[in-house]
């Protein structure tokens, strides 16, 4: 299968390990991937923020990237960039009046899958030790993003990916459905209130006494990371492709990747 | 043609009354986050209401279809306004009611005045009401030499301890037990100097006071949760009875109800009355339920008014992307699931509604410009438990969205200086609307580590936006090389070019 990876913006600026993790996976189950050039961010940050307007020239950029026949299916390791390519993209160019533009950010929206969506729905990974050789021995606690959780409707698909790593000890983290307070721009405008619900986020984690908080969605991971490194907590974060890329051939490297572990609790 | 005025107002008509913020949020809640006996009180007890909903709901195996159900009943009602009010206004005047059409809190205000006024009293009981919180009739009535008295608990402390409420359903959520009982010795007269803090001795001690109101008043106010249009019935739900006290004891009953409560048939309570009690206090069924159709003969009230109030709810329903906001049943579960409002309260809201359903009903009802409600829908982290639990699933993050974008479009070309958010917006779009300037930025990232200490962390960023963000969270020093040049280098160039890869180049136009 020809797969489009959507690095997502903050993936591809800040967190690369990420993405190359999400390559190495896609590769070694002997798919091709590739990186349509033109794409840059999904534009949620523009929306979320009310800024429709100035949102519809990167809405546009998206889809005019991933508008190819050229690969079968997309991935993005982030499921609220997906939400977003899905649900928000049509909306943008319907309130532009562009039905143009509508139609084919919904038909790029039906072809974007978030990377355990994939895994699990297309790809048909059901134990990622013995399909995928991932292999992580250590202390790991998972939080599920709100979008995965409500408007992916990820289920359980992230976390049993996670408990068929060989030798991860997987922690449950109390009150993982509530959110970590970072909303986007939500963080900056409301930022005392953000604090407060991450300050509960960060304790949890902590209180699991697992090493690494992992899950889905680099934003999130970013905000709990900065979170835990703040507090002096000696936990960090971890997107989950990087978790499933790791094996004992290849294992996680802090030192060499570009996890937010490596760059934040170190 | 000469003009002929025929008493018709331009739409939109906006709300007047309890339905502003009066400091934008994140002022209010940095008062209010500052409370930790507040937290604690939300924390406990917005978890434990949670809890009991999950529960309750989970027994239902049609829940998602009885949702769809009540989200479909709505739509067909809100689609049908008009010629649904007239239908009930027929009704329920045939069965010996009268019917007042208020376009605002002043005039019902002033038609529930003087409808007191007739039955020659300065003393009125109280049914747990929204409505009339949401016109601020009590305070209305004070003003005016009209004393009433609030019977439903919650809302006693609530008026006892001259406050305001900070929640739909359980308006004194924000008092614990021994905050009560404080209140209770200040301001109840006779009350037994020993009074606990046990809920028991707290109900008898309210019980005990409100009683002789009950059967000395000669009028009680209620609002309603339905009203039926095919009959003209009004109905109540409630937990203590007291309502049931008001409804039946007093001569004269006047009711106050927002014109959005309509259901076409008693049929659809079947929908309704599993929702209802099941998201709001978690109860399988309400201890009491009561529908009253106009007059009769030997029982009941002989005088019974319905005040019809718009207030902005008709602005609303002319909002295509918001009007599904009406479809709320006052339930407050997406109170009780939403983050932001378990940290900061209700009162951080303002208006009478507060959290996720007040943080667009307020503004949908008031405009998005009056006072300091466009800070509302940014009150949000939008993380979507508020749609999940809504019993009538109204997409709340979906309208937090478009309101942003209207309070976003009402101040273009209003500022003479860009903000910091419109900066920012306006900067990140030339990057993010082409993989090619994306990139081009993306080399600059080894200078971020600049920015970075010797820990490899970001610690402190200026701006009042930035600087909010790292008031509390670090930001990783950013890497040296982004995804995309990586790929490239690995990708693209002739050392590393893997067949069946390489077609992928130079694809931007």
């Amino acid at each position: 299968m020809k797969i489009a990876l959507f690095a997502t913006c903050i993936v591809d600026g800040m967190y690369p390990s990420t993405a190359r993790a999400t390559v190495a996976i896609l590769e070694r189950l002997g798919h091709e991937v590739v990186f349509p050039p033109g794409q840059a961010c999904c534009g949620q940050m523009h929306i979320n923020s009310g800024y429709f307007k100035e949102a519809l020239p990167v809405v546009a950029n998206h889809i005019k990237a991933f508008d190819t026949t050229d690969y079968d299916v997309a991935v993005a390791p982030s499921a609220s960039c997906v939400a977003s390519v899905k649900h928000q993209q049509p909306m943008i160019a319907e309130r532009a009046g562009d039905t143009g533009l509508k139609q084919r950010a919904e038909d790029v929206g039906a072809r974007t899958y978030e990377l355990s969506q994939l895994l699990v729905d297309v790809l048909g990974i059901t134990d990622a030790a013995a399909q995928l050789g991932s292999w992580f021995p250590t202390s790991v606690t998972y939080h599920p993003s709100c979008h995965g959780m409500r408007l992916l409707h990820l289920g359980d698909r992230q976390l049993d990916l996670l408990r068929t790593v060989e030798g991860i000890q997987l922690t449950d983290l109390p009150s993982a459905d509530q959110c970590c307070g970072f909303g986007g721009t939500f963080s900056m405008k409301n930022a005392e209130v953000s604090s407060a619900m991450l300050e509960d986020k960060a304790a949890n984690v902590t209180s699991t006494g697992a090493s690494l908080c992992t899950g889905g969605d680099a934003s999130c991971l970013l905000h709990i990371g900065g979170g835990l490194s703040r507090t002096g907590a000696a936990a960090g974060t971890l997107h989950l492709a990087e978790i499933l890329a790791s094996t004992r051939e290849h294992p996680y490297d802090a030192g060499t990747s570009f996890g937010a572990k490596a760059e934040v609790a170190r | 043609m000469s003009q002929v005025f025929i008493g018709m107002p331009s739409l939109p008509a906006y709300g007047q009354g309890n339905l502003f913020a009066t400091e934008s949020f994140p002022d209010a809640a940095h008062h209010e986050l500052r409370d930790d006996q507040l937290r604690k009180n939300l924390r406990h007890a917005t978890t434990s209401i949670r809890e009991k909903r999950a529960h309750v709901v989970g027994e239902l195996p049609d829940w998602e279809d009885l949702r769809d159900s009540g989200s479909a009943i709505k739509e067909a009602v809100m689609a049908d306004l008009p010629a649904m009010l007239e239908q009930f206004e027929a009704n329920f005047t045939a069965r010996g009611g009268t019917i007042h059409w208020a376009r605002d809190a002043e005039e019902a205000n002033r038609i529930v005045e003087g409808l007191i006024r007739e039955q020659d009293t300065d003393e009125v009981v109280k049914v747990k009401s929204m409505a009339t919180q949401e016109i601020g009739l009590n305070e209305y009535l004070d003003e005016h030499g009209i004393k009433a008295f609030e019977t439903d608990l919650a809302e006693l402390i609530v008026q006892l301890g001259h406050d305001k409420p900070s929640h739909i359903l359980v308006p004194a959520i924000h008092k614990n037990r021994s905050q009560i009982r404080d209140i209770f010795l200040k301001e109840m007269k006779d009350v037994d100097p020993n009074l606990s803090n046990d809920p028991r001795e707290l109900a008898m001690a309210a019980r005990a006071h409100l009683r002789r109101k009950f059967l000395s008043a000669k009028v009680a106010i209620s609002g309603a949760n339905f009203a039926l249009a095919d009959t003209g019935t009004l109905g109540v739900v409630e937990s203590e009875g007291n309502g049931r006290m008001c409804l039946t004891l007093p001569e004269t009953l006047i009711t106050v109800m927002g014109i959005e409560k309509l259901l076409p048939h008693a049929d659809d309570l079947e929908v309704f009355m599993q929702l209802l009690p099941r998201s709001s206090t978690g109860e399988r069924m309400n201890p009491y339920t009561s529908f009253w159709t106009g007059e009769s003969h030997d029982d009941g009230p002989k005088n019974v008014h319905l005040v019809m109030l718009d207030n902005g709810r008709t602005a609303a329903l002319a909002d295509t992307y918001g009007r599904s906001a009406l479809h709320c049943i006052r339930c407050s579960a997406c109170m009780n699931v939403c983050p932001v409002y378990e940290r900061t309260g209700g009162h951080a809201y303002g208006s009478t509604y507060p959290g996720p359903i007040g943080a667009i009903l307020s503004p949908l009802m008031t405009g998005i410009k009056a006072e300091e409600n466009n800070s509302l829908p940014y009150a949000s982290s939008l993380c979507g438990a508020c749609y999940d639990v809504c019993p009538v699933k109204i997409n709340i993050p979906e309208i937090l969205v478009h309101l942003r974008g209207e309070d976003v479009d009402s101040r273009r070309g209003q500022r003479r200086v860009p903000s910091e958010m419109d900066l920012m917006m306006k900067g990140v779009q030339w990057a993010f609307s082409s993989g090619a300037r994306l990139g081009l930025l993306e080399k600059a990232l080894p200078l971020g580590k600049l920015a970075a200490g010797r820990d490899k962390k970001i610690k402190r960023l200026p701006g009042h936006l930035a600087g909010g963000w790292t008031s509390s969270r670090d930001i990783p020093a950013p890497p040296s090389q982004s995804f995309r040049d990586w790929w490239v280098k690995e990708h693209e160039s002739p050392a590393a070019g893997t067949p069946g890869r390489t077609d992928t180049t130079g694809q931007e136009k």
